[in-house]
């Protein structure tokens, strides 16, 4: 198939960007999204143009690197997938698209469809883990009794991979999808209660800190989560949260 | 912000309540009855100020919430998102500023008349009291009032549609069989508390 690519290009985090069309030909059905643009891009090198840069890792939907805002949506029409488990049947010969970086102030650009997505490591450092060594001499994690639901739940909620995806989606560039995610997974097991409460309040505290929008609950995040995170979580979080400010500090040392 | 918008939901119910009296009789004798006890009991007169309060820490923090949202994406998206939402919270500060303007109005042409400007007194069998009836009576008649009416409570009825569910689901509340439960009362209160307002504008300019 034949197709028009209106890309944003910017050089550098500091640089105005702009839309450049492209035009690509003889794209097989059955090429995924990034092999799409990788043939855009080999093209691009053999004119001397610089190539088109994208986030991408390990192409199978489990890193979390790809991104990129597809026709109005983050990881393109279909659902359920990231970007590079996407595949060119999603479109029709002739068509026009549209591909943009995700936008949030927090996720500036670096560079074309790059952004830096460090603003989710941050919150992760923030409390997005549990204060034990690792190691040979932890107890065996399947000795803990944990009731079914709850490591269904936690499943869920972990299969988050960081994509931004949430962000990108929310009018008000919240993301509290992905926030909610990492604080339910912790929530859920025996092995997160400890220190559940700092952790959602520090999470949040640092998600607010970083310019992430508030949450409207308009659930596009849900609607377009590679994952399908539930805004299940969202509430369970925000559950958490309240609990947590209503509760009597714990005593430091 | 959820508790402020649940509070202003139960308020609604009230408010209608007893507006919806003055369809109910010619001499308006019910509704002017009605207003004459909201008017002079102490409880409704202190709970008024809890009401306005209510109101106030709402709007603030809805154009708090909104202006941190749009500094939050400098740069919009070049192709419109259509992702899958809840349609009317896309609209939530245009509805909510289009129901302040209509606020500032009601305020202006009914809650400063009646508490501060002249009335005319009615007597009935039960005693005499403040014509209220009379002025929404007469606003009702003008075309363009009505008009106004009409719109500002039907985007009401949206910002109504998206918010009843949303206060939940931001106090923690989502749940299997409640929330849909949630969904579908919002849904009903929406369209309910939306129609009985509009009926009593509309009724008045047509019927009496
Ligand atoms: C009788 C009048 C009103 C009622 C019953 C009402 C009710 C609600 C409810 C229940 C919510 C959802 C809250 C949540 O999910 O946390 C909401 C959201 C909102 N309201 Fe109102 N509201 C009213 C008037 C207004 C006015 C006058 C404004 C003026 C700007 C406004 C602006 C907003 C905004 C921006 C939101 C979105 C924020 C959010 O979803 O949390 N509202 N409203
Ligand atoms: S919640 Fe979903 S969309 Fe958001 S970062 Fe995690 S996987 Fe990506
Ligand atoms: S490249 Fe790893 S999820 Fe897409």
């Amino acid at each position: 198939m034949d197709l028009t690519l209106r890309i944003w290009r910017q050089a550098s985090a500091e640089s105005k960007g702009q839309f450049v069309d492209y035009q690509v030909q003889n794209i097989s059905a059955d090429a995924s999204f990034l092999e799409m643009l990788d043939i855009l891009n080999e093209s691009l090198v053999m004119k001397g143009e610089e190539p088109v840069a994208f986030d991408h890792d390990c192409r199978e939907g489990i890193c979390g690197a790809c991104s990129l805002y597809i026709n109005g949506r983050p990881h393109g029409p279909d659902r359920g997938i990231t970007t590079c488990q996407m595949h060119m049947r999603n479109f029709k010969d002739g068509e026009t698209i549209v591909i943009e970086p995700w936008r949030a102030k927090p996720f500036p650009v670096i560079k074309d469809l790059m952004v830096d997505r460090t603003a989710f490591d941050e919150i992760i450092q923030a409390g997005g883990f549990i204060t034990v060594r690792t190691g040979g001499t932890l107890p065996d994690a399947n000795a803990l009794p944990i009731p079914r639901a709850a490591a269904e739940d936690a499943m869920d909620a972990a299969s988050c991979i960081g994509c931004g995806a949430c962000v990108a989606a929310c009018k008000n560039a919240s993301a509290m999808l992905f926030v909610a995610a990492k604080v339910s997974q912790f929530a859920l097991l025996p092995q997160g209660r400890p220190e559940a409460r700092e952790r959602v309040q520090n999470m949040v505290a640092k998600m607010d800190e970083l310019g992430f929008g508030n949450c409207t609950n308009t659930y596009a995040c849900e609607a377009e989560c590679p994952k399908e995170i539930s805004v299940s979580h969202i509430a369970r979080m925000n559950r958490e949260f309240f609990g947590a400010k209503l509760s009597a500090p714990l005593k430091k040392e | 912000m959820s508790l402020a918008g649940l509070f202003l939901i139960t308020f609604l119910v009230v408010h209608l309540t007893i507006n919806i009296l003055i369809l109910f009789d010619d001499t308006r004798e019910l509704f002017n009855q009605a207003a004459h006890f909201m008017l002079t009991n102490p409880l409704i007169q202190t709970f008024q100020w809890v009401l306005f309060a209510g109101f106030i820490i709402h709007i603030i923090l809805g154009f708090v919430l909104q202006i941190q949202n749009w500094i939050a994406r400098p740069m919009r998206y070049e192709r419109k998102g259509f992702s899958e939402t809840s349609y009317f919270s896309k609209f939530m500060i245009h509805t909510g500023v289009i129901v302040l303007i209509f606020l500032g109005l009601h305020f202006a042409n009914f809650f400063f008349k009646v508490k501060f400007g002249p009335i005319e007194m009615i007597a009935y069998e039960s005693g005499v009291y403040k014509d209220v009836g009379a002025l929404v009576v007469a606003l009702f008649k003008d075309i363009w009032y009505v008009i106004f009416y009409i719109i500002s409570l039907l985007l009401l009825g949206f910002h109504l549609q998206h918010g009843f569910q949303s206060a939940f689901q931001s106090l923690g509340l989502n749940h299997k069989t409640y929330t849909p439960a949630i969904k579908l009362i919002g849904n009903i209160y929406s369209v309910l508390v939306t129609a009985g307002y509009l009926a009593i504008p509309i009724v008045i300019y047509f019927f009496k």
